[in-house]
């Protein structure tokens, strides 16, 4: 296999150049290509722009299926040569090429599987981005743990404790920001058993972080029927954040609705990924954590408190994950539910392996994920030619190409993993 | 990865022997432990389930109201709530001693043989993967291709009764193997963790199945709008062992002898000795001259056929009325915990299966005469495994010195 020589490569010096960007382009492309090839969809697709409470109305867009498909083909041809073109100059797949592609890409196959019906672009994306939040949650999360040296697994179980804790302690105070405040609380604290194990007894933190989840599972579930279930009122009626359309913003055709009309939640989100990608790369916080992560010995002898650094950092992955977990609760669905989350923290962690253990990387995963989970729901209604559970598999998928290195390379941090004994 | 451990300068942990890599330390810890700390994590996890049934209960939450004027209500209250729930999960996976006859008294027990046999076979598939240093969570993904496939078999195929049912457990063993085989050898050539890979395999095995069992070309029962396959044929469905009356059938017989052939296979044969090198240390197993890929490849695909056979154990033995998307009944992830406890011995998992069969077999008696939910069982179980991968944790609580007699 090639990943030997690219093994020995990475240990060794200066990176080469990544031809899988190219590649990839170009197998998605041709991909594209045959499917509007060999299965032409006759009609014309409308693609509604404006959501119906929108001030300036956008006209709908209806354009012929196939030639507008085979319109967009020629894009992806057009980004695939581009990045040919710079791989043989020696220079990366840069990341707009790559937004560029994945919406070029995205459309042409849209435009094609929606032939003779009409897709709401503004609830397509609009409900990507509501199912993304607590995925967007989590992956920052698990970038934070994974970076500092501990691996995350039990971001699901973060999620699904700050659920239940949100829905409760809403629900008993009335206030919804104290449900937030409890949600945080809750993923930390399910964060402090993970450290205390992970750094403190050196128990294996996969093993911590997935006993972790069905704890949390078994906890929720229990307490759920036992207390919430009968005392519905009471216990399981928050309130919920409502929508906060921001003054400007929320006006601009398209991206005012998807973007600008949430609840203070996802503006936190916003705020929350500006801060954590500059952070983690531009404050002495950030530097400490990832010296931390990839190389603990020499953060050591610097004068790093190794699993003091280890845990803070978790603690804060952990009330940012529990954060998460209120957006099902307090926006989502105003009650909780056993098993709510349904796993996303396990697509959280897909998330944070596609997104290479960036924070601005693994939240653009994540939002894709969330594209794909919902625009299945939106193929699905409208009836096209891919089975659900195909669109669905999608993350899970990517994400195994992920760690087999078949998209990029994806490299966690040094001493993940490793807990730290001072020697 | 290595890691230079030095004896610590601390007393707080046991003075420990270098780690060779980040999974091998704990898993050897985990797989050496001692049995008393096996024990005592069992004890104190029963005491926080405890705890937590009488928390929540309505009468003990109302006495605690006025506890300091009639303290004694409030005891007997708490007490009622947990006697009463181990006694019913006694009942329920035991004996029945509220049963009026022999037979009916002794049904429990054979409960628990049958809730425990797909726990001891997939536990052993966990182990084994353990034993190498691998770890095996996609039992989930594994059970529902081993079931798909078993059950496939099981109604589409006429065949007399032994020959079909063999064919058709060969069938699931096969799916689990391959699936699982596929972590290993995408661990061995690319070097992807198996626990993300599983992760993921679980969620594509789940909508491969579901979508299989939404297309009446594929699994779907002829007419049915349901995620459902035909019920199996009789010829294809494992016997019962002790009449009709019992539920206890061939799975458990097969999960035991599972057990014999793990345990000559990791003990006396020269594979088991490559694969328990490899778990200790893959470096200096590779230096030996073996093949640490192959290894992997082929510690997981024997995971994958254990967790396979319980897989098929759920289709054409517990129940065969169809496959389903939901017919690993979570014993995928149970298994994880039993080979924890069983430390990942072919004996140990076999005592850790029948107490988790013992757990789920008196669980749902619990839950129907005590109104105690399910998930309690959930609870202990994961505090069970949290402690027992923490022995300075329990010789913490215990007391017990810092390095106990072996």
């Amino acid at each position: 296999m090639s990943t030997t020589i690219e093994e020995t490569r990475l240990a060794g010096v200066p990176t080469v150049v990544d031809r899988k960007g190219p590649v990839i382009f170009a197998v998605l492309t041709v991909a594209l290509a045959l499917i509007v090839a060999l299965a032409p969809q006759p009609g014309d697709t409308t693609f509604r722009l404006a959501a119906d409470s929108d001030f300036a109305q956008l006209p709908a867009l209806t354009v012929p299926s196939t030639a507008t498909a085979w319109l967009l083909v020629l894009a992806c041809v057009l980004s695939t040569a581009v990045a040919i073109l710079r791989y043989l100059r020696q220079r990366p797949t840069p990341l707009w090429l790559v937004v560029v592609f994945a919406v070029a890409w995205m459309a042409g196959f849209l435009t094609w599987a929606a032939a003779g019906a009409t897709i709401p672009v503004v609830g397509l994306l609009g409900g990507s981005l509501a199912l993304a939040v607590p995925l967007v949650f989590g992956a920052l999360g698990g970038v934070l743990g994974e970076r500092a040296g501990v691996v995350n697994i039990a971001i699901d179980g973060q999620l699904l404790a700050g659920a239940f804790a949100a829905a409760m302690i809403a629900s008993l105070v009335g206030s919804t920001w104290a449900g937030l405040v409890a949600a945080m609380l809750a993923g930390l604290l399910v964060a402090l058993v993970l450290g205390v194990f992970a750094i403190n007894y050196l128990v294996d933190q996969v093993i911590v972080g997935v006993v972790l989840n069905v704890l949390v599972i078994g906890l929720t579930s229990f307490m759920f029927t036992q207390v919430l279930a009968p005392n519905d009122a009471t216990l399981n009626s928050p309130p919920r954040f409502t929508a906060l359309p921001v003054p400007v913003l929320g006006e601009i055709p398209l991206i005012g609705p998807i973007f600008f009309r949430q609840t203070i939640i996802v503006y936190l989100l916003y705020a929350l990924v500006a801060v954590i990608a500059w952070g983690l790369y531009r404050t002495r916080w950030g530097l400490r954590v990832r010296a931390v992560g990839e190389h603990p010995q020499a953060a050591d002898t610097v004068g790093i408190k190794i699993n003091r650094t280890r845990l803070r950092t978790i603690l804060l992955a952990g009330a940012i994950a529990g954060a998460g977990g209120a957006f099902y609760t307090l926006v989502s669905v105003p009650q909780f539910n056993r098993e709510m989350t349904g796993g996303a923290g396990y697509i959280a962690l897909a998330a944070v392996i596609f997104g290479k253990w960036d924070p601005i990387r693994a939240t653009l995963a994540a939002l894709l994920f969330g594209f794909a989970s919902n625009l299945q729901g939106v193929l699905s209604v409208i009836g096209s030619p891919v089975p659900s559970q195909f669109m669905l598999m999608l993350p899970y998928v990517v994400t195994i190409f992920a760690v087999a290195g078949l998209v990029g390379r994806s490299r966690a941090p040094a001493a993940v993993g490793t807990p730290y004994e001072k020697g | 990865m290595s890691n230079p451990v030095t004896s610590q300068d601390h007393p707080p942990a046991e003075p420990e022997a270098p780690e060779p890599g980040r999974m091998h330390g704990v898993l050897h810890k985990i797989t050496t432990g001692g049995t008393l700390v096996a024990v005592l994590s069992v004890l104190l996890a029963v005491f926080f389930g405890s705890l937590l049934i009488a928390l929540t209960d309505e009468r003990v939450r109302e006495t605690a109201g006025y506890l300091f004027s009639r303290p004694g209500d409030f005891f007997q209250a708490t007490w009622d709530a947990v006697w009463g729930a181990y006694t019913a999960l006694f009942r329920g996976s035991i004996y029945n001693t509220r049963a009026e006859s022999f037979e009916t008294a002794i049904r429990p027990l054979t409960d628990t043989f049958k809730f425990a046999g797909p726990l001891i076979a997939a536990g052993l598939g966990v182990g084994v993967a353990f034993r190498a240093g691998l770890f095996n969570i996609g039992g989930r993904g594994q059970m529902l291709l081993a079931g798909a496939a078993a059950g496939w078999v099981g109604y589409q195929v006429e065949l007399p009764w032994p020959l079909h049912l063999t064919l058709a457990i060969a069938a699931g063993m096969l799916a689990g193997a391959l699936w699982g085989g596929l972590v290993g050898l995408l661990k061995a050539r690319t070097g992807a963790h198996e626990v993300i890979v599983t992760i993921m395999l679980n969620y594509v095995a789940f909508y491969l199945v579901f979508f299989a069992l939404s297309r009446q070309s594929l699994l779907q029962a002829p007419g049915s709008a349901n995620a459902k396959s035909s019920p199996m044929r009789e010829s294809a469905t494992m016997p019962k062992l002790l009449g009709e009356t019992y539920n206890l059938h061939l799975g458990f017989l097969l999960a035991l002898v599972a057990v014999l052939v793990v345990w000559w296979l990791l003990n006396r044969s020269s594979l088991g000795f490559r694969i328990r090198a490899v778990g200790e240390n893959p470096s200096a197993a590779r230096g030996a001259g073996i093949d640490v890929g192959r290894i992997y490849v082929t510690v997981m695909l024997i995971s994958g056929a254990l967790i396979g056979l319980a897989g098929t154990n759920q289709v054409l033995g517990t129940v065969t009325s169809g496959i389903t998307v939901d017919l690993d009944a979570g014993i995928g992830f149970d298994a994880i915990t039993v080979a924890l406890l069983g430390r990942s011995r072919p004996l140990g998992i076999l005592g850790a299966g029948l107490l988790f069969g013992a757990f789920k077999a008196g669980g749902f008696a619990m839950q129907a005469s005590q109104d105690i939910p399910v998930d309690i069982v959930l609870v202990v179980q994961s505090l069970i495994v949290l402690f027992i991968a923490a022995p300075p944790l329990i010789r913490a609580v215990f007391r017990l010195p810092a390095k106990e007699a072996k």
